[in-house]
Order: C-alpha cells, then structure tokens, then sequence
C-alpha cells in the first residue's frame, strides 16, 4: 500500500475502532439507546446517521473558508437540519413500519452530538474527501455500536434475530432488556467489556515492556 | 386530545420520564450528575429552556402551518432553541459567573439536549393544545431534574465507595441509570 491509501485508511479506521463513537468516545446516546430494541431498527437507524453525518461532514468541510467563525455553530446546525429533513421524508416515503418504529428519532438524529462535534473538531479544518472518509469511518462505527446493542438486546429480550426465532419454544424471553432498563444494562455491558480489554493489552504492554 | 393537564405532568414528570424512560438528554445526565451542586442547577436551567422552547414552538407551529411551511418545522424550532440557551447563558453569566463556570461545556450543549428538542418535537406531535403544551415541557423538565438529581446524589455516595476499578466510571453510571430506570417503571401506568 502506498503512503496515502494509508493514511486514507487510518483516517479510516480511527472511527470505526480507536475512538469508536458509542463505545470510546460515549456519544449519541440518546438514538444508541431508545431505538436499538431490535436488529432491524438499530441498522435503520445507523443508515440514517450515516447518511446525514456524510453529507453534512462534506458540505460544512466545502463551506469551511466561507462560513465566518462566529456563527459557525448555527450554520452547521441548520446544515445538519436540512439533511435530517430529508432523511425524515425519505424514510417517511420508504417504509411508514419504520418510520413508525423509529418515532421522533429520526428528527432527534440533529441533536445527535457525534454529527455536531465532527463538523466541528474534523470537517471544519479538512478538505472534503478527508472529511468524507473521516465521517463515513464514524459512522460505520457508530452503526456497529448500534448493531451490537440492538442484536443483544433482540437475541435476550425476544430470543430473535431480525425477527427469526432463534431458540426453541421453551426459550422465556428476558422482556426486561427490550424494555428502558435493558438499554442501560447492555450498553453498560459493552463498556465493561472494552474496559476489561483495553486493561488486558495494557497489562500486556507493561509486561512486553518489562522484559525488554 | 382529552388528556387533562395533570395527566400530562404525571406522565412526562414519572411514568414516562424524560431520561429514564424515554433515553432524552442522555448526554448531561451522565456529563453532570457527578455533583449535586452543579446537577440541580442544570436541571434548573433545562427547564426554563425547555418552557421558552415550547411556548415559541407552540406559536411558530401554529405560523408555519397557516403558511404550509411544515418541512421547515424542524430547522425552525432548532434555531428557536439555540436562542433560548444564549439568552440562559447571557443571563447566567450576568447574575452567576461561577455557576456559569460550574456548568462549563455543557450548558452551550444544552442546545443539543435531545430533550429540549424532544418537547418540542413530541408536542407537536401529539397536536397539544396551549396549556397541554406548557404542562407538557413543566413535567418534562421536573422530570430531567429529578433523574439528574437522584443520579448525582447516588454517584455523591459512590465516590466513597470501593468499586472494582474496571467498572468505574461511565460504565458503572450506565448500570445504575438502569436500575434507576427499573425502579421508575413501577410508576408506568400512572396518569394514564
């Protein structure tokens, strides 16, 4: 690979792993927690974020020399608005199950903190393309952080994923984790994990470390 | 819609809290709830927003759809809130600089508390009238008060705590938020 395929990448992978939106970093949770109560919804929902934070990321980096500081915030707030408008009609024309699901979440998706906080930490201060790949890595990120809630939280609370029944008829669904409680209980899970493994390769380092 | 206005309190205050039930305003609730001190007045704060935000929504509502300008609903209402948390930051900042410096990063995001857009959103779409609407973000606010409030003076005792050290921090809040969250839905059905 050549020097900048690498880079791209990095820029790449910084959002899907090292400063993953939901699990590192802690961030929009507010969609992460009320919509993830199946597979399906947490995917739609990505897509959605996804969706509005690219082309959000890309307008905002190609508006970047014409936006003056002071107003910076309100102009990528009514970016970011216009976007989420269209995604909510969007879906609205696709699929009314899901917009039903979804609720006000769709439209909660501009006071998603990720969107924000990249338009104003990378897409303000990078080219387009740069900015495009920052945004489309968060956002993978970002759906993988939903999908792995919504996947829990499916398989235990109705014993299904996407709607097909994993266990047998005997299998007694643990209705508390599709239920608010559940939310908070999975997510806290996850981090418990990623803390637990992020100890781990310390620990390793320091060892690594002592024996050279 | 029949609902009375203590209905609407009831419910947007307990039975469906705003944070524990309904997963608004998840941002400050675990960003400020480590004080008491500085909690209750965010929870102050949010709810006055959360009042001008809605009587400003309840009239640009009503404008937009004598216009039938409806797709302009949401970009309207988000401006109309960034307003309303300049003007608690300037009024802040005049009458309580060092509450203002408590609060910090998070009194600016209050502008992307998904709560204060969430009663907004929410009473829009359950077409409330003028007092169900007022009603609606007072309960709402209470409601985020009360979560940020019980959260932080639980934290307040854990510091004291011994804890294992791999669950400190946001995960341990997250877990205790979903036993709080467990204990309000024993208010479910409250209110109606």
């Amino acid at each position: 690979m050549s020097q900048t395929t690498v880079r791209t990448w990095d820029e790449f992978m910084e959002g899907v792993w090292r400063q993953n939106p939901v699990f590192v970093m802690v961030l929009g949770l507010c969609p992460a927690l009320a919509v993830t109560v199946s597979a399906v919804n947490a995917l739609s929902m990505g897509l959605a974020t996804t969706f509005v934070l690219t082309c959000s990321c890309v307008l905002v980096s190609l508006l970047r020399k014409l936006i003056p500081k002071e107003v910076r915030i309100a102009t990528y707030i009514v970016i970011i608005a216009t976007f989420v408008t269209v995604v909510d009609y969007l879906i609205q024309a696709v699929s009314l199950a899901l917009y039903d699901a979804l609720g006000a979440f769709i439209q909660l998706i501009v006071v998603n903190c990720i969107i924000l906080g990249r338009a104003e930490a990378h897409a303000s201060k990078n080219p387009p393309f740069k900015a495009m790949v920052n945004a489309l890595g968060m956002s993978l990120g970002f759906t993988i952080g939903l999908f792995a809630l919504g996947a829990v939280r499916e398989i235990l609370g109705a014993g299904k994923l996407f709607g097909v029944a994993l266990f047998g008829a005997n299998f007694q669904p643990w209705v508390v984790m599709v239920l608010p409680p559940g939310g908070f209980f999975v997510l806290g899970m996850w981090l418990l994990v990623f803390a637990a493994v992020a100890r781990r390769k310390q620990r390793k380092l320091a060892e690594v470390a002592q024996n050279a | 819609m029949h609902e009375s206005a203590w209905q609407i309190f009831i419910s947007a205050f307990l039975a469906n809290n705003f944070v524990l039930a309904m997963f608004l305003g998840l941002c400050p609730f675990i960003g400020v709830s480590g004080k008491l001190e500085t909690a209750a007045p965010m929870g102050a704060a949010t709810t006055f927003v959360m009042l001008v935000a809605s009587l400003c929504a309840y009239g640009l509502n009503l404008l937009l759809t004598s216009f039938n300008l409806e797709f302009l609903r949401l970009i309207a209402y988000i401006v109309i809130i960034a307003s309303a948390v300049q003007l608690v930051e300037m009024v802040l900042k005049k009458y309580s600089p060092a509450l203002f410096r408590a609060l910090g990063i998070y009194l600016p995001l209050i502008t992307t508390n998904c709560a204060v857009l969430g009663v907004a959103l929410f009473q829009t779409a359950r077409e409330y009238d003028f007092v169900q609407s007022v009603t609606f973000a007072v309960g709402a606010g209470a409601g985020f008060t009360l979560a940020l409030v019980l959260m932080a003076s639980v934290r307040e005792r854990l510091t004291l705590s011994d804890v294992p050290s791999v669950a400190q921090g946001t995960a341990l809040s997250l877990m205790l938020a979903g036993i709080l969250s467990l204990a309000f839905m024993g208010f479910a059905g409250l209110g109606g």
